[in-house]
């Protein structure tokens, strides 16, 4: 192929152009439009006779019918290699803050900025020898980025298997020098660095296979871990309406989820949600590792008000990181904040291209480009036989807080869990908002499932009590129904609602979740001698107070047991039976 | 460089087209009509076919009238000359002060990058209770109010505007009546705060295409003012008709519709108008707050819902009233975290109790007989509302936060309202509690409304006969019209 392919503007609308070629053209391909002083990357996404049309990256203002545009047989791609840890990119992997460094508060159109640190030296400690065989994603060695060995891979886009000629010793390289020479089957030779580029929008599929996730991911959300759980290497979404908390959700997932890495691709949302992000991190502390939260996370950033095609991008982007870090036997969350930007995305771009439009004009490929997306987590089994996992976790906003919209239902097909936030919980400041009546989990949590469906039959109960309560009255109601009301009531406010801000609340670890738990159903399962609703609702007023004090008590502490024993003595006094012990 | 192109193939709606070469993407011309000339903008190019977005409309364009490229996308001057005054929506003086050339800068600069954020923590006190202590409003937050039609929301709007510490108000009006125009000019000549304001109004009686650019322009100037250093507010209002703006040209347009008639692209075009506030580092900032009309009171039309997603937070206004429910702001926990310890346990505690007040108050609807809970929620709905809601209170922060203990005080007990022990201790009202343990009859009287702010309570305590442990007459002086400014 040649190097310089040009073709020349011939239409602006928004965003898409059209251009004339006049050689070959690639589908997805990336291309240059060149005016004076910048160079605007676009994607072909329409090839028609001698007329691409392609979606540009960027603000179009000033671009004219006839500038050059020059083509360049490369999919969008990213660089993978060390030194993606800690960084924020946006949609196309430029780095922010070191744009932010070269050019101050602004973003600059047309500056496309190297994604990894070229001069920075790494430690390179070889792992293939001389004359090993080795296949696309086999180690050849490992640099150690933050707590992680980081493993440097032979080329994913290399095909077949080849033999290590060359394998530097152990040293101090930066990413584009050397490290290897492999020699393909027909005898040639092909150099390996530590970094190489990876079409965003094709899965990484270098695994022996694909198991059925089952450990689950503890987010220390109990609402999540016990009652609608997450497994590694599975897919779950979070539709809401907005001001449900959805974001709130996200963010105290990244900081809290026992995974090894986090991705968060915060598409098309606001500017400032990412900032909490960028900000707080870098001083919190990962408990699990005494280092910065920052060292395990990656950001991908293409806010509302930057451009929309790189919104797309940045799902993509962030997919693809997480793929690169599983390969080297990792456990990666994937957070996408908000998936129906990134679908309103392909709605622009779709309208524009003047599609035959789907449902509220969303184009007709939407559901398959959804499961395709979701379809790229999972918990595999690598060659060299150990362990990795993909789990996605994306937000959708519905228009109007609907869930019969279409980029839910497609969601709605294709995850494995369904955290449903509804308007009527954050209104009346439940949180996390997650419907208990609504959402759904295919997944195994950190509780039995039999036990948990239990107390969820409580709560349904409860809320049909409730239901009633609001027709036939208070008085109406019979003691032991009344009772029960209250029960779901503790329930809801002391196990489902949590208070994400607050240190101890914020995270509940399996273990205390596990205990909580065993003591709510002990407290459930007691027959309680109450005669009035009057001394009902003053007794688990009471009751809900005290175990309100408990879960801001700090686990396993002398308060938390005296907590606890008080509540035992409360739970006692109206006990039918002899002793809860 | 003028390049002049007199023949005008087509006119549609507001649309116009001409054969020109060499014209940029968003470029402006001027078209010379009859009696007048409009500027206009490059919407699309095709080859050589040029769409051009009319400003003042297409009515009366003839097809050899002459359009002039002018090389460059809309401008507007920059500089301190800009205070105090009036432009329209195409940014010509509208009092009767000289047009403003110099310094020009162009309209939707690049986005601000987001690592060069930081973290709003600068709390906006408006002396407004459902505001400060319930939703606080955050220095370069982005903020619409929801309201229907008929609603107080531009005087809510230019109270807002004067009692809040910035240094500059840029006031954009999109279909703006007449009559509310001369509202904010009178409200804030009278504040004396047209010296620090600058007006950009687009009336109901211009033309439609014009409302597209006042927040551009508002915007883009206040940008200017935030990175020299100044804390901009700015007020948009009406941005519905922002968006039916949109929607008129994108129909024209022939675009494919997505909701409602609204473009594709409504999310994004009011994203990139509403991620303009910002807090620059080390200079000055941009708090948007904007009014958002809901037709039909349904917040799940395309503009609100739209709005809700890209904005920090919404206002319900809701019968002259801020709603607690659906009210919010996202940014609250940035700032509420160091005014007053209890700040947020009574922020949360008093909407769960008026969220279980609106339940009692539909089953007493419903004629169901009350328990002696659902009289204690009953009372408790009926002093929020008059007491904190109204919004004729008008109370600092620490004030707002004493009356909400005090209301909680009269009707529960410590272990009904759900907040940590430890706060109960520290703010419970304990004349109240020692009166009502000890079975006095006593009365509250809130302050009058509207009396400078200056908060003054007095209990009367005494003793009586009484049957029940539920405190009685509470006198309630206070209590004032809801229309009252």
């Amino acid at each position: 192929m040649s190097d310089n392919k040009n073709g020349h503007i011939f239409s602006i609308t928004g965003n898409l152009i059209s251009v004339d070629f006049y050689e070959n053209v690639r589908q997805n391909e990336i291309g240059y439009v060149l005016t004076k002083d910048k160079r605007l990357k676009a994607e072909v996404i329409r090839i028609n006779g001698n007329r691409a049309e392609m979606q540009v990256f960027e603000e179009t203002g000033g671009l004219k019918a006839g500038d050059d545009v020059e083509f360049t047989s490369e999919l969008l791609s990213v660089i993978l290699g060390p030194g993606i840890l800690g960084q924020v990119y946006d949609g196309l992997q430029n780095p922010l803050p070191e744009m932010a460094e070269k050019y101050g508060f602004f973003l600059q159109t047309g500056i496309y900025l190297k994604p990894l640190d070229e001069n920075r030296k790494w430690k390179f400690t070889p792992i293939a020898k001389p004359g090993d065989t080795v296949y696309p994603g086999s180690y050849l060695g490992n640099v150690v980025e933050n707590i992680f060995d980081h493993k440097i891979m032979v080329p994913f886009g290399f095909r077949g298997s080849f033999k290590v000629s060359e394998i530097n010793p152990e040293g101090v390289y930066s990413i584009n020098e050397p490290v290897a020479v492999l020699e393909t089957p027909k005898g040639t030779q092909e150099t390996v660095t530590m970094s190489f580029r990876w079409p965003v929008k094709v899965p990484v599929e270098l695994y022996r296979q694909r198991l059925l996730p089952a450990d689950p991911m503890v987010t220390g959300i109990r609402a999540i871990d016990t009652f609608f759980p997450v497994s590694l290497g599975g897919t779950y979404c979070i539709p809401g309406p907005f001001g449900a908390g959805k974001t709130v959700l996200q963010h105290v997932t990244s900081r809290h989820a026992q995974v090894d890495i986090v991705i968060i691709a915060a598409c098309g949302e606001r500017a400032g949600e990412v900032v909490e992000l960028l900000r707080e991190f870098p001083q919190l502390t990962d408990p699990r590792t005494g280092r910065s939260l920052m060292e395990r996370t990656v950001i991908i950033c293409n806010t509302s008000s930057m451009p929309v095609a790189s919104r797309e991008a940045s799902v993509y982007t962030g997919i693809t990181i997480a793929e690169y870090y599983r390969q080297m036997g990792l456990h990666v969350l994937v957070l996408a904040d908000s998936t129906s930007r990134w679908a309103q995305a392909m709605r622009e771009i779709s309208g524009r291209l003047e599609e035959i439009p789907g449902e509220e004009a969303f184009p007709a490929y939407l559901e398959s480009r959804i499961a395709s997306f979701y379809e790229r987590a999972g918990f595999v089994e690598l060659h060299d036989g150990n362990s990795a996992s993909v789990t996605i976790g994306g937000t959708v906003s519905p228009a109007g807080g609907n869930f019969e919209e279409p980029v839910t239902q497609g969601t709605l097909k294709v995850v494995g869990a369904f955290h449903g936030l509804s308007r009527a919980r954050s209104d009346a400041r439940r949180y996390p908002a997650i419907d208990p009546f609504e959402s759904w989990s295919k997944y195994n949590g950190v509780i039995e499932k039999q036990l948990v469906e239990q107390m969820h039959s409580v709560l349904f109960r409860g809320d049909e009590i409730n239901q009633m309560m609001r027709v036939i009255g208070e008085e109406g109601t019979t003691i032991e129904d009344f009772l029960v009301h209250l029960k779901a009531e503790l329930i809801d406010a002391v196990y489902l609602q949590q208070n994400s801000f607050d240190e101890i609340d914020g995270f509940t670890p399996a273990s205390r979740q596990i205990h909580v738990f065993n003591l709510l159903r002990e407290i459930v399962n007691t027959p309680m001698k109450i005669d009035s609703k009057q001394q009902a609702r003053g007794f688990f007023n009471k009751l809900r107070q005290k175990m309100l004090d408990w879960n801001y008590s700090k686990w396993e502490s002398e308060e938390f047991d005296k907590d606890e024993s008080d509540i035992r003595t409360l739970i006692n006094e109206v006990s039918a039976d002899a002793e809860v012990s | 460089m003028q390049k002049f192109h007199n023949r005008i193939l087509s006119v549609a709606g507001n649309v116009i087209t001409v054969s020109a070469e060499d014209v940029g993407y968003g470029e402006l011309a001027l078209v010379n009509i009859e009696g007048g000339s409009s500027l206009a903008e490059v919407i699309r190019i095709n080859g050589s076919k040029i769409d051009l977005q009319v400003f003042s409309g297409g009515r009366g364009i003839s097809t050899n009238d002459h359009v002039r490229f002018l090389g460059h996308p809309m401008r507007v001057s920059f500089s301190d000359n800009l205070l105090g005054r009036i432009f329209n929506g195409s940014g010509e003086p509208m009092d009767k002060g000289p047009r403003l050339t110099e310094n020009l800068i162009e309209l939707g600069r690049p986005t601000v990058n987001p690592v060069k954020r930081i973290i709003p923590d600068r709390m906006i006190h408006t002396g407004i209770p459902m505001i400060d202590l319930f939703n606080s409003l955050v220095v370069s937050q982005k903020l619409p109010i929801f309201s229907i039609s008929g609603e107080p929301y531009n005087p809510l709007l230019a109270r807002i505007a004067l009692q809040a510490k910035v240094d500059l108000i840029i006031l954009g009006g999109m279909g703006l009546k007449h009559d509310d125009y001369l509202f904010f000019k009178d409200e804030l000549e009278k504040g004396g705060a047209l010296s620090r304001s600058i007006f950009f109004i687009h009336t109901a009686s211009d033309p439609v295409v014009e409302a597209l650019l006042v927040p551009d322009l508002c915007l883009a100037v206040g940008e200017k003012f935030a990175l020299n250093g100044k804390d901009v507010l700015v007020l948009l209002t009406d941005m519905t008709n922002f968006s039916d703006a949109l929607r008129e040209i994108a129909v024209t347009m022939e675009q494919v519709p997505s909701n409602r008639g609204y473009p594709g692209d409504l999310y994004s075009q009011l994203a990139s108008r509403y991620e303009k506030a910002v807090d620059f580092e080390n200079a000055g900032s941009v708090t948007i707050l904007a009014v958002t009309t809901m037709p039909g009171n349904d917040v799940t039309h395309p503009v609100p819902d739209n709005t809700g997603y890209i904005t920090e937070g919404q206002f319900y206004l809701h019968g002259g009233r801020i709603d607690p429910f659906g009210s919010l702001s996202r940014l609250k926990q940035n700032v509420n975290k160091k005014t007053r310890d209890d700040h947020r346990a009574i922020m949360d505690s008093m909407v769960r109790l008026f969220a279980a007040y609106r339940e009692t108050q539909e089953k007493r609807a419903m004629g169901f007989r009350m328990s002696e809970w659902d009289e204690k929620l009953l009372k408790y709905g009926e002093l929020f509302e008059t007491h904190m809601m109204d919004l004729s209170v008008n109370l600092p922060l620490e004030q707002a936060l004493d009356r909400g203990w005090m209301i909680l005080s009269i009707c529960f007990d410590p272990q009904e309202v759900g907040i940590k022990t430890e706060l109960i201790e520290k703010y419970w009202n304990r004349e109240i509690k020692k009166a009502k343990d000890e079975g006095l009859e006593f009365n509250v009287t809130f302050p009058e409304k509207g009396s400078g702010g200056v908060y003054m309570s007095s209990f009367a305590l005494e003793r009586d006969e009484m049957d029940s442990d539920i405190p009685e007459q509470v006198n309630r002086n206070g209590r004032n019209t809801a229309n009252e400014k």
